[in-house]
């Protein structure tokens, strides 16, 4: 350092350096004002993300009529509850969003469970060619699903699970959030600290205890960050499910909108309320894990 | 008596045990058995990836050689390179490529951009935030259906918010460009009302995704570095861009990369909207294309040379978006 | 000018008050140590002082202006936090530029100023690299580069050295102390660490639970402290404490401990007897104890530790409280275990209020 004393107080900054600006608020109304503003702009935004829910939500509850006139209604004034029941009976509801659960759930299982083996394998075992698979997994990723379609739909038929639940739901484990899950595990079990993996040598636990008892435990915000992503993507499945069932036996939801629609030209209403019921159960599962959601985020994607 | 699941973890192999009990007998080194059980974990995934992802991928190279007679029940006939010659040079395939990409030129960015605006003002300190946030990513609840069962009908001038704007039977029918440009290339990507509408159903019901994935990367923005940037005298407009933004950039890398790749495989929303691919095929996207020929045209060898078109472009594109944008993408180490 | 002032500043969050009435007045070029443990509401304070919090109730004064409606980036303050808030994706060029472009300091006198505050701080040649490429205690320079770049009105520092290992704690607050001469600027300094508020402030605050014990000069809170907290707190090893009863002997004020009774002088004694007072405590620093043994208060010797240039010897008095004695390498060394006592030079006692835990002054 060198040892010139150097003055300091009284140095003038040129230009618009804030050495003497005076107060540039009006005090406490002003920041009142300003945070309004804040909350302004945000319920703004809000109405418009929201609208088009808010609007079939309406319309539901809308005569066709109604719904059809010119002059839009905001808000329903005899509120048409039928057309709920109408939606869930004649609409085949009922069987669509069974079938949707039962192909996202055991589809989110399925992918949960084989990306944590694979990512631990990943993680804290020695083999060889560990590296060379690696990439291979992370390949999958760029692989887009039409491009297997064709085949698999043949394989499909040859294993004789065309228009089935197995025909449904094995094909689509190997859809994105596979690859990427492995992925995404590998980097959370590496966060475990040595410490602990030492300490669980000396305890002399194997790897499949650590796995069950240590590492799954540890890892649970990114599993559960997976399993909402697995769910979301299996939930809104819509091309293999269109090609690989025939009728509305195994038909899932999000085809069934579509027939739903079909047969209820004139009975918009009866649509919307489909709509409606086709979109409460993710909002219930939105309410309860949103912080999982972002917490499973934080840990791994965001890392690129 | 061992078997791989008991063996003792070996987190350093190669390493001699320290304590060495009188050795015994065993069939298997250590080494071995972890070897095994690596591969008996990696066992479920390879099996499904090798049916379902790697058979089906190099088939597909096969399956371009052979073009599928007009007729059912007639031998499909081997025609080389010749079909992928053709059917990559076809009108219906340059269109359909262009629509895929301007599709993906509107929807991405705009997602992006919107999903950051969201996040930004939904991570102030604000009394009730949490509403807000929880607004903001409920349409992650809306599936593509939804989506789009709402948004046709919403955008339908018999019964939606546009009656009496438009004219034509239904917005949604309508193959006209939005803005009149004489220039034939610019001209061919200009998208047409149909898929600007496909677009905004996609955007909004992205919407929720995006703003939750750009919260979870400001999260990694520490407030201290805003706290620091507010004393050395930088507005919020300026700390935004000199500070948030550069910090928030890997996460906008990764979602655009991830992002594109998903533009790009958009099938729900184009069927749901605008079967058969809009009119005039102006929403016909590549996965569309692949669809309706195996659907409906029945022909399996264009098909899979469609297919791989749209893997290669795919491929294409993330090595691009590598290759340029990650270097502006300021990682911290 | 450069002058900070605190007035009855208060800070409540839902239901805890960090900050309770605190005042408290820096004056031009006066380097102020904001001394506490963790929790004690000095770090709020600063906060408060640079405009990142609001206060509940009271002002802040800085320069001649009252500052509580104007914002952190108005006030002419810097700031250095204890994890430095370097921005990770700039060089330190920019890092240190970053003050001067915001407030659209015309390149040329930027430039000046920047090469002027990183050679006056040793980093040139490290101009280009990124935090992430610094060592602790260099991304520590450029915090202080940043700060200083600017030549604001008050340096609001938050125990910037608590990050760094042992031996560059002790040479990086030298450089602070030199570095602060030569601005002669006025710094408010947060820390918990005594040693660094003994050797670098001008006047320690002290504060508890958000509220201030005692202010003043380094020698005066070590000599004479205010209440019990700060007697505690400032010294190491801290100060010896132990409650006892007032007694009178023939005229003398004495203190009943166990052990023994020891005699006050003559104007604490009647200080003491003019409040009076019944219970008290004493306290006694390790140095002004000495292992002697004719003296009234007998204790055993428990532990002795040995540090080379000096002896702590840990004692036990008749119900096991521990009084520790510090003596020079030279003195002969105690028995372990044996039975000593232990004398005080009367003008070096404390005493102190045992119910409100305050001086007692003779």
């Amino acid at each position: 350092m060198s040892v010139e004393p150097i003055a300091l107080r009284g140095t003038e900054l040129s230009g618009k350096a804030g050495t003497e600006v005076e107060a540039t608020r009006p005090g406490k109304r002003g920041r009142r004002i300003r945070i309004l503003g804040r909350y302004l702009l945000l319920t703004v935004l809000a109405f418009i993300v929201l609208f088009p829910i808010y609007i079939t939500i309406v319309n539901s509850l809308l005569l066709p009529s109604q719904i059809a006139s010119k002059s839009p209604t905001i808000f329903p004034t005899s509120p048409q509850w039928h057309t709920y029941a109408d939606a869930w009976s004649d609409g085949h509801l009922a069987r669509y969003l069974a079938n949707s659960a039962v192909v996202t759930v055991f589809v989110t299982i399925g992918q949960l469970a084989i990306a944590t083996c694979a990512g631990y394998a990943f993680a804290f075992l020695q083999f060889p060619f560990r590296r060379t698979l690696f990439i291979l997994f992370l390949t999958t990723l760029m692989i887009p699903f039409e491009i297997t379609i064709i085949t698999n739909l043949s394989t499909v038929n040859t294993l004789g699970w065309y228009d089935s639940y197995q025909g449904l739901i094995v094909p689509l484990l190997a859809t994105g959030a596979l690859g990427f899950g492995a992925f995404l595990m590998r980097q959370a079990f590496l966060q475990i600290p040595k410490d602990l993996q030492d300490a669980a040598k000396l305890d002399g636990y194997g790897h499949l205890r650590f796995l069950t008892r240590v590492a799954v435990p540890l890892v649970r915000p990114t599993m559960a960050a997976l399993a909402v992503f697995s769910f979301l993507a299996a939930w809104n499945q819509y091309l293999w499910p269109l090609l690989v069932t025939k009728d509305d036996r195994l038909r899932t939801v999000q085809i069934g909108l579509k027939q739903l629609r079909a047969t209820n030209i004139d009975q918009v209403n009866v649509t919307f309320a489909g709509t409606v019921i086709a979109f409460i159960p993710l909002v219930i599962l939105l309410l309860i894990f949103q912080k999982q959601l972002v917490r499973g985020l934080t840990a791994g994607a965001v890392k690129g | 008596m061992s078997t791989p699941a008991d063996a003792a973890l070996d987190l350093r192999p190669g390493e001699a045990p320290a304590v060495t009990p009188a050795p015994r007998r065993r069939r298997f080194s250590r080494r071995a058995r972890e070897a095994g059980l690596g591969y008996l974990l990696l066992l479920p995934a390879f099996v499904i990836f090798g049916v379902f992802v790697f058979y089906p991928f190099l088939r597909n190279f096969y399956l371009g050689f052979f073009s599928t007679p007009p007729f059912p029940g007639q031998p499909k006939n081997y025609v080389g390179l010749d079909q992928y010659r053709d059917v990559l040079s076809s009108s219906d395939f340059l269109d359909s490529l262009k629509t895929t990409i301007t599709f993906a030129i509107i929807t991405v960015p705009v997602g992006i951009a919107l999903g950051i605006l969201l996040a930004v003002l939904a991570h102030q300190k604000l009394r009730g935030i949490g509403i807000y946030r929880t607004f903001f990513s409920s349409t992650v609840a809306t599936s593509i259906a939804v989506a789009a069962v709402i948004f046709g009908t919403l955008l339908s001038p018999q019964v939606g918010l546009l009656q009496g704007i438009q004219t034509e039977p239904s917005i949604l029918q309508n193959p006209d460009p939005i803005v009149d440009i004489s220039l034939p290339v610019i001209r061919s990507f200009i998208p047409s009302v149909s898929l600007v509408a496909v677009a905004v159903t996609t955007i909004w019901q992205n919407l929720g995704l995006s703003f939750i994935l750009m919260s979870a990367g400001l999260q990694a923005v520490p407030d201290e570095l805003q706290e620091a940037a507010e004393i050395d005298g930088a507005g919020p407009w300026s700390r935004f861009w000199r500070v948030t933004l550069p910090l928030l950039s890997p996460t906008i890398f990764f979602a655009f990369v991830v992002g594109s790749i998903f533009a790009f495989q958009a099938f729900g929303q184009i069927d749901l909207l605008t079967p058969r691919g809009g009119p005039l095929k102006t929403t016909n996207v590549l996965v569309y294309f692949i669809y309706d020929q195996l659907q409906f045209a029945k022909n399996d060898g264009k098909a899979a040379v469609l297919a791989l078109a749209l893997f290669g472009v795919t491929l294409l594109l993330t090595l691009v978006q590598f290759r340029f944008l990650e270097r502006r993408v300021s990682y911290e180490r | 000018m450069g002058r900070v002032a605190v007035k009855g500043v208060t800070k409540r969050f839902a239901d805890v008050t960090a900050v309770d009435h605190f005042t408290l007045e820096v004056a031009d070029e006066e380097f102020l140590v904001l001394l506490g443990p963790s929790g004690c509401g000095k770090s709020t304070a600063l906060r408060m002082i640079a405009g990142l919090e609001e206060p509940t109730e009271g002002t802040i004064e800085i320069g001649d202006r009252t500052v509580n409606d104007i914002e952190a980036k108005d006030r002419d303050v810097a700031m250095v936090f204890q994890s430095y808030a370097l921005y990770p994706h700039m060089t330190v060029r920019r890092n240190v530029e970053f003050p001067l472009k915001s407030r659209k300091v015309p390149k040329p006198e930027r430039d000046r100023l920047v090469e002027e505050t990183t050679k006056m701080l040793g980093l040139e040649g490290l101009l280009e690299r990124k935090p992430a490429q610094l060592s602790g205690g260099q991304r520590q320079r450029v915090a202080l580069a940043r700060a200083i770049v600017r030549r604001p009105q008050a340096f609001l520092m938050d125990e910037p050295l608590s990050n760094l290992d042992a031996k560059l704690r002790v040479q990086t607050r030298a450089e602070l102390v030199e570095l602060r001469r030569r601005l002669g600027a006025t710094i408010v300094y947060v820390t918990h660490d005594q040693v660094e508020a003994m050797t670098m402030g001008d006047r320690i605050a002290i504060l508890d639970q958000g509220v201030l014990q005692q202010v003043g000069p380094p020698q005066d809170v070590y000599a004479r402290p205010a209440n019990l907290f700060v007697a505690r707190f400032i010294g190491n090893p801290p100060m010896n404490t132990v409650a006892g009863d007032v007694s009178r002997v023939d005229g003398t004020v004495g203190v009943q401990i166990p052990g023994g009774v020891i005699e006050l002088p003559g104007t604490l004694g009647s200080a003491v007897e003019r409040r009076g007072l019944e219970h008290v405590v004493l306290g006694v620093r390790p140095e002004d104890l000495i292992l002697g043994e004719g003296s009234p208060v007998r204790a055993t010797v428990s532990v002795i530790e040995s540090l080379g240039h000096e002896r702590h010897v840990i004692c036990r008095l008749e119900d096991g409280q521990l009084i520790i004695v510090r003596q020079a390498a030279n003195v002969p060394l105690p028995v372990e275990a044996s039975e000593v006592g232990l004398t005080v030079d009367a003008s070096r006692l404390h005493v102190f209020d045992a119910v409100s835990e305050q001086r007692v002054d003779a």
